[in-house]
């Protein structure tokens, strides 16, 4: 083959691969961009909170499938998000820096927590991770004068567009929908570009990417950080759409209840976790309403059952483990 | 209170602190360094001990009402054991994460009972008659139950020490976490060993929670509260060892509480970032069991 045609050939390969991105984008985000005129105010709402978890969990997943990294602290990174976007909307502007505010914070945030975690694995990634949560869920406890306490950041001015308020069920919905589209393409870049190659390779077997000459510790970094920055920016979706940023937003069931969501969805697809995301939101809101406030018993026993029924949702991903 | 009165009394609720975190960790531990099973329902444990001493005890417990509660904790931590023990056979060659989600999930389902039984209210219990109030020593005054909490840890403290590393019972579970296959082949089922070790390590949560509930109080959230320091002084002290989560725990229970003393506010920011700068030195622990097959 010649150099000219092997250029060509890749090429094509590329543009084949980034039509495909493009199709599989595109077509769900047309069907969800019709949504709210075809559902009620409160659908729209649940809906938009089903946005904002999915990216949150995508983001993990990017960790967890892609990676081969459990998180049990990713929610702090949601929280460095939501805090500074609620904190920038009440303080200074409203419009979509709030949101750039929040993936830097989150960025900043998750390049200290990650370049120790990252060095750690298995069950002291877990152990790391948790305790970043920990530490955030504190932080927003304790540093009252910025973080409002236990009481949380309420009030949090709705996000504005040139002058127009976004503070309409349906329109906070296009709102969301636009940057979780945006933080999804983000991620899907990362993990099908060819650093997201490398990521795939330490998942499958560090020691051997390592051998190969691959910065692992630095290429796992830059994944938790890639990962922190899009729950970041999830995060400040929560403040634009909840008007209401909590310490429970940075716990550790957060964290818990996404990483539910990515196993249930199945990880290392890019649209499993949002399914996840969306059953782990109806169960607790609507489910958890209609059963007397039970949410956290339905959770659970949702929990068990999936780890005893449902191994192929997790099965993927530990077959890829065992590999190495 | 002149400054060496404020840190003896610091130093010594540190102890008191420490002891009991070293109850709740050592379970934990044996769990997880002998089975290889993270169980994150282990908070649930210690909070279900707290609500039962005020269940049977009220806001002023008895001496009856006290025995009473220790045969209590003793048979609820037990049965709660085994169904651990029976719950996550299944996964023992399975990874962490499954075994966190499966403990994860039970820990919401007993938050749920726990708060459904016993509401959402705090629920304070003052311990029963002659261990209340305070006691003088040389001018410095102090609460007694904390010295007699230090008393009653010290000795089970020292009792699980010497279970396992003096007993053949204990020699028995070193030797499971060693080799599993060579142990089946003396006669001894390790699956029996699996329940004890279950059984043993829930009842000190439990325990731990009886112990704990004049300071700690019962209320929901607490078991995450009590799971996550008990997991940091486990990771802190290394896996599968005893004298390692002793040395943690007693080492955080005085960062936490002459933290508290001296820079309050930032106690729980000095505990995650000890636990951060050791693991970030030693990513492996304080100290690790040298032999056995740990993974």
């Amino acid at each position: 083959m010649t150099a000219a045609a092997r250029t060509d050939n890749t090429t094509h390969l590329r543009t084949r691969r980034a039509a495909r991105t493009a199709t599989v984008i595109a077509g769900p985000s047309l069907v969800l961009a019709a949504a709210p005129l075809y559902l009620a105010p409160y659908a729209t709402t649940t809906l938009t909170r089903i946005l904002i978890f999915g990216l949150l969990a995508a983001s993990l997943d990017l960790l967890v499938g892609v990676v081969g990294l459990p998180s049990l602290g990713h929610a702090a990174f949601f929280g460095v998000g939501a805090y500074a976007a609620a904190w920038t909307a009440g303080h200074s502007t409203a419009s979509p820096m709030a949101l750039v505010v929040a993936v830097l914070a989150a960025a900043v945030v998750s390049l200290v927590a990650g370049s120790v975690a990252v060095r750690s694995s298995g069950v002291f990634f877990l152990m790391l991770t948790l305790a970043v949560g920990e530490l955030m869920q504190q932080a927003a406890d304790s540093w009252a004068s910025v973080t409002g306490g236990s009481n949380g950041l309420y009030g949090v001015p709705a996000p504005s567009l040139w002058g127009h308020v976004v503070d309409q069920p349906a329109t906070t919905y296009w709102y969301v929908l636009t940057f979780f589209v945006l933080g999804m393409v983000v991620l899907r870049l990362a993990s099908t570009s060819s650093p997201g190659m490398v990521l795939r390779g330490v998942r499958d077997s560090e020691i051997r990417m390592r051998a190969l000459g691959y910065p692992t510790t630095r290429v796992k970094l830059g994944a938790f950080v890639v990962a922190g920055a899009v729950a970041g920016l999830a995060g400040g979706l929560l403040a634009a759409q909840q008007r209401l940023v909590t310490p429970a937003d940075v716990g550790f069931t957060t964290s818990a209840l996404a990483l539910l969501a990515v196993v249930i969805g199945g990880t290392g697809s890019w649209w499993g976790p949002c399914l996840g995301a969306a059953l782990v939101i109806v169960i607790r809101d609507m489910l958890g309403a209609s059963i007397d406030g039970h949410g956290p018993l339905a959770l659970g026993l949702m929990f068990v059952l999936v780890v005893y029924l449902m191994p192929a949702g997790i099965a993927r991903f530990r077959a890829r483990r065992n590999v190495s | 209170m002149p400054t060496t009165q404020i840190a003896v009394t610091a130093m010594v609720n540190g102890l008191a602190v420490g002891l009991l975190l070293f109850i709740i960790a050592a379970g934990l531990s044996l769990i997880f360094g002998m089975m290889d099973v993270l169980n994150l329902a282990h908070g649930s444990l210690f909070l279900t001990g707290a609500y039962l001493a005020w269940w049977l005890g009220g806001e002023q417990q008895t001496w009856p009402s006290l025995a009473r509660a220790v045969v209590a904790v003793i048979v609820v931590g037990a049965a709660a054991g085994g169904l651990l023990s029976l719950m996550t056979a299944p996964l023992s060659r399975r990874s962490h994460l499954e075994q966190a989600l499966l403990t994860l999930g039970i820990a919401l389902v007993a938050a749920d009972i726990l708060s459904a039984l016993f509401g959402d209210d705090v629920h304070a219990t003052e311990p029963p008659p002659g261990l209340g109030g305070t006691v003088v020593i040389a001018g410095w005054t102090y609460p007694r139950y904390r010295l007699v909490l230090i008393g009653v840890a010290a000795l089970i403290t020292v009792g699980v020490y010497w279970t396992i590393e003096r007993t053949s019972m204990g020699a028995l579970f070193r030797a499971t976490v060693s080799d599993r296959d060579m142990v089946a082949t003396t006669g001894v089922d390790p699956r029996l060993v699996r329940v004890g070790v279950f059984v043993l390590g829930s009842v000190l949560a439990t325990v731990a929670g009886l112990l704990g509930a004049p300071i700690y109080h019962a209320r929901p959230g607490l078991d995450t509260t009590i799971l996550v320091l008990a997991l940091v002084v486990v990771v802190v002290g290394g896996l599968g060892s005893i004298r390692g989560p002793l040395v943690a725990a007693l080492l955080f229970g005085q960062i936490e509480s002459v933290g508290r003393a001296v820079l309050p506010g930032l106690a729980s920011f000095l505990l995650f970032g000890t636990l951060a700068a050791v693991l970030a030195v030693r990513p492996r622990g304080l100290f690790v069991l040298t032999s056995g097959a740990r993974r």
